[in-house]
């Protein structure tokens, strides 16, 4: 898949029910409770679910779903009302600024900006908790960004598995 | 519709301008959650919303704990079995000794003049989950304000306290663990009557006894229980034992650090308890949030320490 990057497959129009249905699935993944540290260190799915959306399917998603969801993502986790929505907003903006230099470049690039991307919300959030009184927990704050950028190839064949052309055989 | 207008005739509001309100409705949320918690109930509505979904995605993690339940062998069982029965013997001989104990101590009181002890109430609550934030040490119950619970119980495991309740909502309740940056315990020295506050410092297992003096009575392996001064925890309950302790004259106060009692991180059944039924005179009606917010009720304690 990594190697493929270059020659860009014609995927079919993603219906907004399996857009809704990745991002309920990437929310469930969020609320999903893990033992011990696994839990602080899981990376944001949410997250990267929906920078592959702004990414691969640019004016699919606009900036209300991905505030909406953040709010939900704040209630769950019991962060401060909003912080999670600013953090995806920060997310779409630069998402949707960077998609078409995103998809020029092959995997690795790309999980670089991912990780570019990823690290920008979670230093957002930082901020607003550094702003609310908390102290830095420590560069391993960061961690779950690097996990997502490193998960960003498996999350991006899953997800177009469903929108690849179903006849032709495979591109070898 | 991804393809009917072509998209460079439709743009809408630019980019920055898009990115600019949605991040300025952010803040303001923000600043109204922080400073004055003015979207509490948006905040209920929602994780009334989200509840369901939390528990159905903590089945998993208790799925594979009960799997691994139903793997036990019965040799296992029998002697976990023998185990409890050993206890519950052992515990029935302290309960009997303590009957007569707080008769007596009732007796006493009242020979003295003094007020009686006050009865504790007590629900029981099984933790959901623990959020996922590196900021705060924190667990969600299954116990909510349907259930009569409200910001400032106490809350404790079979072992000792592990946190305070600091935000309900209608059907789980948030509470933040002893070990938490924000949360303090006032507590006595079991062994000789000291006073003091533990504080936690933000990682698990270890909490920190401040602003005790060099010379305090303090050692290694003593019992700290709450005090019950603050009114909010109930007195007699394991906090800490102290762990380490570093005198240098050259400071003012000591270095005591201590370890919770209680399995502070680990997943199971908690009780929560409320301190005294003088600050929630009709607990079984009161459904609704104290009038003040939860982060007051819940801090509380800790501003009021810290002076």
């Amino acid at each position: 898949m990594a190697e493929r990057g270059e020659g860009p497959e014609i995927l079919r129009p993603a219906r907004w029910s399996y857009i809704a249905l990745t991002l309920a699935l990437a929310v469930s993944a969020n609320l999903l409770a893990l033992p011990g540290v696994a839990q602080v260190l899981r990376p944001d799915l949410l997250a990267l679910t929906l920078i592959y959306w702004v990414v691969y399917h640019p004016r699919r998603l606009g900036f209300l779903p991905a505030w909406i969801l953040g709010l939900i993502m704040d209630v769950a986790n019991g962060s401060l009302f909003g912080e999670h929505a600013l953090a995806y907003a920060v997310l779409m903006y630069l998402s949707i600024l960077l998609y078409r230099r995103i998809v020029m470049f092959g995997m690795i690039q790309q999980m670089l900006h991912v990780l570019a991307i990823l690290v920008a919300s979670q230093a957002v959030m930082l901020g607003v908790r550094v702003a609310a009184g908390a102290d830095f927990p420590g560069i391993a704050y960061f961690v779950p960004s690097l996990l997502g950028a490193i998960l960003w190839p498996a999350l991006f064949a899953l997800i177009r598995m469903p929108l690849r052309p179903r006849t032709g055989a495979d591109v070898a | 519709m991804e393809y009917s207008p072509p998209p460079f005739f439709k743009r809408g509001p630019g980019l920055l301008t898009r990115f600019g309100f949605f991040a300025l409705i952010s803040v303001a949320l923000l600043i109204a959650d922080a400073r004055f918690s003015y979207v509490d109930t948006a905040r209920n509505a929602l994780a009334a919303l989200v509840n369901p979904f939390q528990r159905l995605f903590a089945l998993p993690a208790d799925g594979l704990s009960r799997v691994g339940e139903f793997f036990v062998t019965s040799a296992q069982l029998r002697r976990e079995n023998d185990q409890l029965r050993r206890d519950a013997l052992n515990n029935a001989a302290a309960l009997q000794t303590q009957r007569a104990v707080a008769a007596e101590n009732d007796n006493l009181r009242q020979l003295l003049g003094m007020s009686k002890r006050l009865e504790r109430s007590s629900t029981a609550a099984e933790i959901l989950h623990a959020p996922r934030d590196p900021f705060a040490r924190r667990v969600v119950v299954d116990r909510g304000a349907q259930h009569g619970l409200r910001p400032g119980l106490a809350v404790v495991d079979r072992l000792g306290v592990i946190g305070q309740v600091t935000r309900v909502f209608p059907f789980s309740s948030e509470v933040t663990l002893i070990t938490d940056k924000e949360q303090a315990v006032p507590i006595q020295v079991l062994r000789s009557g000291v006073r003091g506050v533990t504080f936690g410092i933000g990682y698990d297992g270890t909490l920190e006894l401040r602003f005790m003096p060099v010379n305090a009575d303090i050692q290694n392996g003593d019992l700290l229980v709450t005090s019950g001064i603050d009114g909010t925890y109930p007195p007699g309950l394991p906090v800490a034992i102290v762990s380490n302790i570093e005198r240098n004259a050259a400071y003012a106060f000591a270095r005591i650090t201590c370890t919770p009692a209680a399995g502070v991180s680990s997943y199971g059944q908690v009780l929560i308890v409320s301190a005294a039924e003088a600050h929630a005179p009709s607990q079984t009606q009161t459904q609704t949030q104290t009038p003040s917010s939860p982060e007051a009720a819940a801090t509380g304690t800790t501003e009021q320490e810290k002076r």
